[in-house]
């Protein structure tokens, strides 16, 4: 197989992709955000129930691609039990490694997540991979990071934290 | 079955440049016209020509390179409408592509005649280009949209059409072949039975003139819209063909120079058809050259190419099934099919499939075709698509297939 097919299905991801965690819905949640990827039309939502600021259950449902389902289900292991702010900026973090940012990609604390690293020199799948963490910012209410380009989509939801579903049709 | 390509069609690929190239260190494999088509080298240098030498804006100068390209591109309209077996030039329209055509029609026509009650029949193989601007026209007049629907083969299912077609319907618009599934619909059969009822019929053709040849009066159709990018001419060419009745009653669609008899303060008047259409500069290189491709597909023969295209695609199909845990959607009968193989395997989505197919030089398409009812329809949220056209060959099939092998290799055999 080619090196950066190698790099690009490694086993950490195929193995999220065949058995994901936190996958269904979270009852009670206090946020949700539906995002959907235009070019396959894959759609996702993510639910998460904050207690105070912190995410204290999170979940994912719906299909994609192999990297969007690995990179929902390390986003919601890696931000489960943390503070809002520290998911923000996990989510930034994440972005400048998919973006090739200098020195991103060995950051520790991404954890897992360092596995979509491969990723990058796709272009056309870094969508894929940057999908569970706009759906994440947008629950969350927050932008992406100041300096890297503003994805439309995310902003034109305008998502905040919220008590009822209603809002997440706005984004449909 | 074949095992390698005849030496005459080595000879056709020859003739399109882009398909000598190494992607990601591979013979390319270009299995994605459906989307679009390559381009052979006669129509690169005709566009080269036309800019060299005839550029000039048409139908207003008085000088020798308007002249000739006023000429150039009305040759071009006549040998296109003579393409699809059009009673005259002058039902013709340049357009962008199919979207433009029908949005056309939608605009001009639907604004114009559809009121509240009247009903478009479309159906849920449409592309949709053909489904969003009568949506649009719906929800502004009030009409109401319905739907022909598949079987399981994706197949439209015509049964219970003499229900589905009432009084109130006023326009079928159904597509020609699917895009997203390969199924010929039987558009004769369509359109005698909207005639009982006065509907007019309009048909995409976008998946249909490359391949095919296409006769507008055999069809009985009212309107006949198709690309020019995917039948070996440039993006952005296209027409729109319906009876000339019908043009002429239309009103315009954009209002600009060209497109005007008489100017005044408050209102104006138009010029005769196709030119009160026609608004602005047109896409005269592409108009010219898209004629050269529609000579270019003549002299190769659309005999020749459906034959061709058949024997791909029955080799392809006893490849796939060979290969084994590859779900194949769309009519298994080879008379019902185009070119086209839409297809699903196991737990690899089809994106996967298609950067692992990417990183061995073979173009696919990946996603849901701009056809998303056609995925619901399966309870699906996407399909890789693979389509052939007249320079693709049996060894892009094995090369296809061997890309599959590898998909398999990492998502298991599905």
């Amino acid at each position: 197989m080619e090196a950066s097919l190698t790099s690009l299905y490694q086993e950490l991801i195929l193995e999220h992709y065949r058995n994901p965690r936190n996958k269904g819905e979270v009852t009670d949640h206090t946020a949700e955000a539906h995002v959907s990827n235009p070019v396959c039309g894959d759609e996702i939502t993510v639910q998460l129930r904050l207690d105070g600021n912190q995410i204290v259950e999170i979940a994912f449902d719906g299909q994609g691609c192999s990297i969007s389902q690995a990179s929902m289900s390390m986003m919601t292991v890696m931000v489960k039990s943390r503070e809002r702010d520290e998911a923000i900026n996990l989510a930034d973090l994440f972005t400048d490694m998919m973006q090739g940012v200098e020195g991103a990609s060995v950051d520790e604390s991404l954890g897992d997540l360092r596995a979509l690293q491969g990723v990058s020199k796709f272009p056309v799948r870094i969508r894929c991979a940057l999908l569970a963490f706009d759906a994440l910012r947008e629950a969350l209410g927050a932008k992406r990071g100041a300096g890297l380009k503003a994805d439309p989509e995310a902003d034109a939801s305008g998502g905040a934290a919220h008590d009822d579903a209603s809002q997440g049709e706005t984004t449909h | 079955m074949p095992t390698s390509p005849r030496p005459e069609w080595t000879a056709v690929r020859a003739q399109f440049p882009a398909m000598t190239q190494d992607v990601s260190g591979h013979p390319l494999v270009y299995l994605d016209s459906a989307a679009t088509s390559q381009k052979p080298r006669v129509v690169l240098d005709a566009l080269a020509k036309y800019y060299e030498r005839d550029n000039a804006n048409v139908h207003r100068g008085i000088h020798e390179l308007s002249r000739r390209a006023t000429i150039a591109y009305e040759e071009a309209r006549a040998k296109l409408a003579s393409f699809i077996g059009a009673a005259d030039p002058s039902e013709l329209v340049w357009t962008r592509g199919t979207t433009e055509a029908i949005n056309l029609v939608a605009s001009s026509w639907g604004l114009d005649t559809l009121k509240e009650g009247d009903e478009v029949l479309l159906s849920s193989m449409e592309h949709h280009s053909n489904i969003v601007p009568w949506q649009l026209v719906a929800h502004r007049t009030g009409a109401r949209l319905r739907y022909i629907e598949m079987d399981d083969q994706g197949r439209l299912v015509l049964d219970d059409l003499s229900e589905l077609l009432t009084e109130r319907t006023r326009l079928v618009a159904v597509t020609h072949i699917s895009n997203a599934l390969g199924t010929v619909n039987p558009v004769r059969e369509i359109t005698e039975h909207a005639k009982k009822v006065g509907a007019l019929v309009l048909v995409d053709g976008a998946q249909a003139v490359p391949h095919r040849r296409v006769d507008v009066q055999e069809l009985g159709c009212d309107f006949y819209a198709f690309s020019g990018h995917k039948m070996c001419g440039p993006t952005g060419s296209g027409a729109l063909w319906a009876r000339r009745e019908l043009l002429e009653s239309m009103p315009p669609y954009h209002g600009g120079g060209e497109m005007i008899r008489i100017v005044g303060r408050d209102s104006s008047t138009w010029a005769e058809i196709p030119h009160k259409f026609e608004a602005g500069t047109p896409n005269i290189a592409g108009a010219i050259t898209l004629g050269v491709a529609a000579d270019f597909l003549d002299e190769v023969g659309f005999d020749a190419i459906a034959e061709h295209e058949r024997e791909v695609l029955a080799y392809a199909l006893q490849r796939l099934d060979d290969l084994g845990g590859v779900t194949v959607y769309g009519p298994t009968d080879l008379d019902e099919r185009s070119g086209v193989i839409s297809f699903t395997m196991g737990d690899a989505h089809p994106h996967d499939i298609s950067t692992i197919l990417d990183s061995r030089g073979v173009a696919i398409r990946a996603g849901h075709h701009c056809a998303q009812l056609v995925m619901k329809h399966f309870g699906i949220s996407a399909t890789a698509r693979a389509s052939f056209y007249l320079y693709n060959s049996t060894d892009d099939v094995d090369r296809l297939v061997e890309g599959l092998a590898s998909v398999q290799e990492i998502f298991g055999p599905g």
